[in-house]
């Protein structure tokens, strides 16, 4: 007998390993001793570990697992995004009733799956191990939407998630089922090698095949008009997991987004470019237009995230180093202004009864000066003023998009910035100037989705470490990379080195 | 020294965070006069009769975005921070003599503020110029909303409202810019090293078609933060709103950011369609005039008054720029500085009134004079100033932006005039509402206070000195206009040339002594 066995670079899995160990020791750990709370330590601890064996492997990049996966700059650094943002979400989450509802172990363990399903997306260079990644990445998000159990909002939120994510899943599927049948071909390589050699150029089967590909992406980087889903979801789950969803899927989402688009379909690039570039163009009009006049905080984060989405898929179009850098920084800049923005969310909506609403955080400015400052930072990144790694993110963006030739989208941002400017600064507004109206108060607010029995206020939530450490850190992190971008350049200029140097 | 000048505000705003509450208005006071200092420093070393960048500061900053932090002084800016250093000194000595709610955050953000506006004067790179330039309005945002006052029970809109129509307004312009600016670069760079540097890119010419879009992109920036007629939407309702600290200095020195940045990135860079759009240009200039000028005349606010006036102002200057000749720009660097000494001033006696009358509409007051002769006086000076009196240096200034027009367009030229009889019109009618006429019941009428008197006369004076002696502002500022303006015309057929010269050049031409380079 003749056994060979395959190779394994258990360097490159290590990260993944690590991830799964940390999954099953946290579930265990709730089912053994249910009664200490271990879970967000040790989901601490599998975040860390899986982090330390990616940076390990920094520029030094790998095929693994018989050309599954990649493990190169851009999936380590989108890696390093999801897992600092779950790493913040574990944070929040303490004391979170979605929390202590859903069970502790199973919530930070299902948190970890998600987090697992974005590393291997973020590697996927195969239809089978994207698809897998994928469906890895949503399944435990369908669930943590809905682990408030006692709020309607929450439930609502898992199963409308479950439903359109699954549209969204099976659309892509059913793409690469053409492109599949077109080249012979699962591997994103090999569909290239396909089409170049059956001659499919601009052939039906395949234009059908990567439309439905990139609407089925559409729907997981929340790209109008398949973005629907958004604002209702954002709103009805729990705010920690929003904050993950807002930052981590999206990160994930584009990491595929760029591979498969530069891998797979590069050569196809006349005919997806356009087609790209009208959707970003309407993802920004539609993501701003929606957000203006929205009242709560969650559900407007939720269309600033399409109008975003927008403004990053412009550096998809682009398809260049500059680009996918671009997007690379912009991603990160991302998810330190929304994570700072829901860490005060989550603190308000535990001190007041106003929930996620507006009213939560009007004349913070002087209540809650440590609060009031990250959540101003934060509007004023995502709006992209200067001193703020929001501004520099455009900059790296708009320059990238000039330089593809594509300065009518360039300008389509700077349109959307402007309508953007509308409702980032209505919250700046509330927080530090006069009211515009005295409401009446003692008067219940009424917020959609949301029952405020079921929420008990803690009257000092705003104060704790939990809440005013990340929101701090956050916001000071996106001031730091706004003074001094430079490293944060080079950390996406190497993303950008690894799909195209 | 450029960045210690760019920076001093900003470090003692940061410091003064960690003060109590009392002594953080006289540590902000601290804080802006030593950055005057350090300005005045810079002056007096300055390199008189040369266009070279002075003081110059280059470190790569973001190197794979080809932005440098680069800093710079010459002679197109040297007066604008100078005058940003002065008036910051009397605003926010203003503030700090007075009671301020949430002294802390105010004065903080009144150092911002400088950091920013002097950052837009300094910066000799195309994006820090960007950056700096809408950083500028992050804190005036605050200001007005926060510290402003609430219209809306008389007929106007909030605080908070009017700020974000101003921010709105602003960003319009300055993001289509920011795109504008990224394009320029990375077509001049033409697929080779990306850079942002002014000089640089000074070199690299754009080419004809992209200069077009691109100089639309950066005029509205600049139109719109002058502001100019159609522009100026944001300006009444800003205006009402600011609390006068911010407001003096406000009014006295943002504006002028904008018509700088027309000398500083737009001539030199665009210069063929500078010479395209001049005309339009000219005609956006004197409607702001026409049109500021009799707004001004027929609005009975004194803060409205003294906004429209800018108008005006701005639009004069505006008009000198655009005349494309040397005289046209160094009156119109002269009279913004010019016109900063004196709407500075006007906003501290605008305020002064308010404290005496109550009021700030000028059919309630009058009769001042009497009882306050000193603060009549210091009026008075500044009005005539702000009329272009002979022997002030704002009529040396209107004089070189009316040469240069009259050189270059004389219909344009006649236009304009009309704009210098009627601001004599608006000005006097000002003065004599307030100060003189039947005084009103139950109007306080008080002298001008010792701690006002500190920050009145100081400018007042800035304006005689100014006045006895222009030529301090000139010779420093011609070579670098000189510069900048024969960059725009080194592009233009030799026929326009000939016939926009003054009749002595011609006359050169024509024997001889002066040639045409094509």
């Amino acid at each position: 007998m003749n056994f060979n066995e395959p190779h394994l670079d258990y360097a490159g899995i290590s990260p993944l390993i690590a991830l799964t160990v940390g999954i099953c020791v946290v579930l265990l750990s709730a089912v053994f001793k249910p009664t200490k709370r271990w879970a967000p330590g040790l989901t601490t601890i599998a975040l860390a570990a899986t982090a330390g064996l990616l940076i390990w492997q920094w520029d030094d990049p790998k095929t693994l697992i018989t050309g599954a996966l990649r493990l190169d700059d851009l999936a380590i650094s989108i890696s390093l995004i999801s897992i600092l943002t779950a790493g913040f979400c574990v944070v929040l989450s303490l004391r979170e009733r979605a929390t202590e509802e859903a069970g502790s172990g199973e919530y930070h363990s299902l948190l970890l799956g998600s987090v697992l399903g974005m590393v291997l997306l973020a590697q996927a260079t195969n239809l089978v191990s994207f698809f897998v990644a994928l469906e890895t990445l949503s399944i435990p998000l369908y669930i943590l939407c809905a682990t408030n159990l006692r709020r309607e909002g929450s439930l609502e939120s898992g199963l409308k998630y479950l439903i359109v994510g699954s549209i969204g899943s099976a659309t892509l599927l059913y793409g690469m089922a053409f492109l599949y049948g077109g080249t012979g071909a699962t591997n994103f390589a090999g569909i290239a090698d396909g089409i170049a050699r059956n001659g499919l150029d601009g052939d039906p089967l395949i234009l059908i095949g990567i439309a439905m590909a990139a609407v089925g992406l559409a729907f997981k980087t929340s790209i109008a008009p398949f973005h629907q889903w958004t604002p209702d979801v954002y709103q009805g789950a729990p705010t920690p997991i929003t904050a993950f969803m807002a930052v981590a899927t999206k990160a994930a989402a584009f990491a595929v987004f760029l591979r498969f688009f530069d891998v797979a379909l590069g050569s196809q690039l006349d005919d997806w470019q356009p087609a790209l570039a009208a959707l970003a163009a309407i993802s920004i009009v539609v993501g701003n237009v929606g957000a203006l006049g929205q009242d709560s905080l969650k559900r407007m984060l939720g269309y600033s995230g399409v109008a975003q989405a927008g403004y990053m898929l412009g550096g998809v179009v682009v398809l260049s180093e500059s680009g996918t850098s671009s997007l690379v920084f912009y991603l990160a800049a991302y998810a330190f202004m929304n994570l700072a923005a829901f860490a005060v969310i989550v603190g308000r909506e535990r001190e007041t009864i106003f929930g996620d609403d507006i009213r939560a955080v009007r004349g913070l400015g002087t209540e809650r000066p440590l609060l009031a400052w990250p959540l101003t930072i934060s509007m004023l990144a995502l709006a992209g003023l200067p001193a703020t790694a929001g501004f520099i993110g455009k900059l790296y963006l708009i320059e990238a998009l000039v330089e593809g030739d594509y300065t009518w989208l360039a300008v389509f941002i700077a349109i959307g910035t402007m309508i953007s400017l509308a409702y980032y600064l209505r919250v700046v507004a509330a927080m530090w100037m006069r009211p515009e109206t005295e409401v009446a108060s003692g008067a219940r607010p009424v917020i959609a989705g949301a029952s405020p029995e079921a929420d008990p206020v803690d009257p000092d939530a705003g104060s704790r470490w939990y809440i005013v450490g990340p929101a701090l850190l956050a916001a000071a992190v996106t001031v730091f990379f706004g003074i001094i971008p430079q490293p944060l350049v080079e950390f996406a200029s190497h993303a950008g080195a690894a799909l195209f140097g | 020294m450029s960045s210690a000048i760019l920076w001093a505000p900003l470090a003692f705003g940061l410091l003064g965070l960690f003060l109590p509450q009392k002594a953080v208005g006289w540590w902000a006071v601290l804080g802006t006069a030593v950055t005057l200092g350090l300005a005045i420093v810079a002056a007096v070393g300055f390199d008189t009769g040369s266009s070279a960048m002075q003081y110059a500061v280059d470190e790569p900053w973001i190197s794979g975005l080809g932005v440098d932090y680069s800093l710079g002084i010459d002679g197109l800016n040297l007066f604008l921070i100078l005058l940003t250093a002065v008036l910051w000194v009397g605003g926010v000595a203003f503030a700090a003599f007075r009671e301020q709610e949430r002294a802390k955050s105010f004065f903080f953000l009144m150092l911002v503020a400088e950091t920013a506006t002097l950052g837009a004067f300094l910066a000799q790179d195309l994006l820090l110029f960007v950056l700096f330039f809408d950083l500028m309005l992050v804190p005036f945002y605050f200001l007005f909303g926060a510290w402003g006052h609430d219209r809306s029970g008389e007929g106007g809109i909030t605080a908070s409202a009017a700020t974000l129509k101003m921010i709105v307004y602003t960003l319009i312009g300055s993001l289509l810019m920011l795109v504008a600016a990224i394009a320029t670069a990375v077509l001049a760079a033409d697929g080779g090293h990306l850079t942002f540097s002014l000089a640089a890119l000074n070199e690299h010419g754009l080419g004809e078609g992209s200069q077009r879009w691109i100089f639309w992109f950066f005029a509205a920036a600049f139109l719109v933060k002058m502001p100019a007629f159609m522009l100026h939407g944001w300006m009444p309702d800003a205006y009402r709103a600011a609390p006068l600290p911010a407001l003096i200095v406000f009014s006295g020195v943002l504006a002028k950011v904008g018509a700088y940045g027309f000398l500083r990135v737009v001539l030199p860079l665009f210069p063929d369609a500078t010479v395209e759009f001049q005309e339009v240009i000219l005609m956006i200039a004197l409607a702001s005039i026409l049109y500021g000028s009799v707004m001004a005349f027929t609005q009975t606010n004194v803060r409205l008054i003294a906004g429209y006036s800018s108008v005006a102002q701005l639009g004069f200057i505006t008009a000198g720029i655009f005349a494309l000749q040397a005289d046209g720009s160094d009156g119109a660097v002269l009279q913004m500085v010019n016109h900063g000494l004196v709407v500075a001033p006007l906003f501290v006696v605008v305020a002064l009134l308010l404290e005496r009358t109550g009021t700030e509409d000028i059919s309630e007051m009058g009769g001042l004079a009497l009882r306050a002769p000193v603060l009549a006086a210091l009026f008075l000076i500044v009005v005539l100033a702000t009329l272009a009196m002979p022997g002030s240096a704002n009529f040396i200034g209107e004089f070189y932006i009316l040469n240069g027009l009259f050189e270059a367009k004389i219909v344009f030229a006649f236009v304009a005039i009309s704009g210098v009889a009627m601001s004599a019109y608006y000005a006097l009618r000002l003065y004599q509402q307030t100060m003189h006429n039947r005084k009103p019941e139950g109007l306080l009428s008080r002298e001008i206070g010792l701690r006002d008197g500190l920050i009145l006369v100081p400018l007042v004076l800035c304006i005689v000195g100014l006045a006895l002696y222009p030529q301090v502002v000139l010779e420093r500022t011609a070579p670098s206009v000189a510069q900048t303006v024969a960059k725009v015309r080194q592009n233009e057929p030799p026929e326009s040339r000939l016939a926009s010269m003054s009749l002595e050049e011609k006359a050169e031409v024509e024997s001889g002594a002066l040639k045409i380079v094509p």
